[in-house]
């Protein structure tokens, strides 16, 4: 039985795991390839790394730390921020990367998507939307949840997947980093839309949590940062949590 | 030595690095004449079967098929499983390698497609676990049955004679494919951690 996805996000900037609320108080969580070989040990599905800053003079760091962490982890491996172009993604690739998220860039020129997927297929190309409740809908915001950009998540949803994304890793920016559980009805609408798998983001505080975005967001994977960081939530324990409650996981791995 | 060929299909690198940390002495290549002098083959890919078109501009078709004959140990990965039937309705118009009678289709209407995630391996015969097709698989010798091996596809390949174990997605499809000493698997082994190095680990010991 196909199982669902339990994927450990580290934030990385200028070499190093970080971790805040809100963006705030970045507390020093580790080495990338440590941090990714730990969650791999205990149990993560997957592994996504974000490039928090991705400015350009910050790149050569960023592909040495994919590198670094790819070399010894044998499970999917995602790195995104900072990719604009299909050159930048090739060099990602080159460096490890099984999956590249795409966001901002996505959003400014879709065509992109089709692009990546062209050249790599379709599988390793996420498409990466952060989302925010506004006035009944969901608006997708960019550059980091900075400017909104009044377009739909459901209807940039349907139209990532038609140009060729591979997943949808959907970040709900009203729970992101607040522990108080996902977007179950955002996770829902974009899920039941789409065809490919969409990964729910921002919120994850406990099993519970997790347990109610498959159930009743039906979302195909899940993705956590910081309850992860300081062993606040072990993912052996989380899928142990899971598998009482009838949820298909891996484990034991 | 392994030459793993390198067609344009998809990210190489991944299963180089497997192979790598296994001990293996493995090549990457596009060249004929270097997949003909190599003891084993890693037929890999990932995405769209038309892909595997490069395989006939190229020679490499011929040099494969050769030392699939020859009784070279051969291990398909993902599409390069594929590859070994007859064909795909993803690109109805190139043929495969024809050595596996059958052909690989979408998944049914009833679930999502790509089948992207870790799935169990089964038994061919849902009805007996530890069933005797099980047990005679080489590959799997060291793998427990429902262990989980990552997969990411849009098509699947049926269970035909050669297969050894099945994963379910809508339906049962080919999950490992043998007959004499060529071998492959639909999942991602380089991706699929302990259990995927363990299968790798066993075809580097298949003996040549």
């Amino acid at each position: 039985m196909l199982t669902k996805r339990i994927i450990a996000c580290l934030d990385v900037d200028d070499g190093r795991v970080v971790k805040g609320v809100q963006f705030l108080n970045l507390r020093d969580a580790g080495d990338p390839a440590d941090c990714a070989a730990a969650h791999a040990r205990d149990g993560a599905d997957e592994i996504v790394l974000l490039d928090i800053t991705a400015t350009s003079d910050k790149r050569r760091t960023m592909l040495d730390v994919v590198g670094r962490t790819a070399r010894g982890l044998f499970i999917p491996f995602t790195v995104g921020g900072g990719i604009r172009e299909l050159s930048d993604a090739g060099d990602v690739f080159e460096a490890g990367a099984d999956k590249i998220a795409i966001n901002s860039a996505a959003v400014k020129d879709p065509a992109l998507i089709g692009k990546i997927a062209a050249r790599f297929g379709s599988q390793a190309v996420v498409v990466a939307i952060d989302a925010r409740r506004m006035n009944g809908s969901f608006e997708v915001f960019v550059a980091g949840g900075r400017i909104p950009t009044g377009r739909d998540a459901l209807q940039w949803a349907r139209q990532a997947a038609d140009c060729g994304a591979g997943e949808i890793l959907l970040t709900s920016m009203d729970r992101d980093g607040t522990q108080a559980g996902f977007d179950c009805e955002l996770v829902q609408i974009v899920a039941d839309a789409v065809s490919i798998p969409v990964i729910a983001s921002g919120g994850a505080g406990s099993a519970q949590d997790f347990i109610d975005v498959f159930r009743n967001g039906r979302a195909d994977a899940a993705l956590a940062a910081s309850i992860f960081h300081f062993g606040i939530e072990n993912i052996g324990q989380l899928k142990r949590e899971l598998s009482a409650a009838s949820i298909p996981v891996r484990w034991p791995c | 030595m392994i030459a793993i060929v390198d067609y344009g299909a998809g990210n190489l690198n991944s299963v180089k690095k497997a192979f790598d940390y296994l001990g293996a002495e493995v090549v990457v290549t596009t060249h004929p004449e270097t997949v003909a002098k190599a003891d084993k083959i890693v037929l890999p890919g990932v995405g769209h079967f038309s892909a595997l078109g490069v395989l006939d501009q190229t020679g490499l078709r011929e040099v494969l098929l050769q030392g699939a004959r020859a009784g070279k140990p051969f291990l398909g990965i993902c599409l390069g499983m594929q590859w070994l039937f007859d064909g795909s309705d993803e690109a109805p118009q190139l043929e495969g390698a024809g050595i596996l009678a059958g052909r690989c289709q979408p998944f049914p209407s009833s679930v999502k497609s790509p089948h992207v995630g870790w799935n169990s391996l089964l038994p061919k015969e849902s009805s007996v676990r530890e069933a005797s097709d099980w047990k005679s698989s080489r590959l799997l010798r060291n793998v427990a049955a429902d262990s989980f091996v990552y997969y990411t596809h849009s098509f699947q390949a049926p269970v035909v004679d050669a297969t050894t174990a099945a994963s379910e997605y809508g339906a049962r499809f080919s999950a490992v494919v043998e007959q004499e000493n060529i071998f492959g698997v639909q999942f991602h082994p380089e991706k699929s951690w302990t259990v995927g190095l363990l299968i790798l680990k066993t075809f580097c010991e298949v003996e040549c």
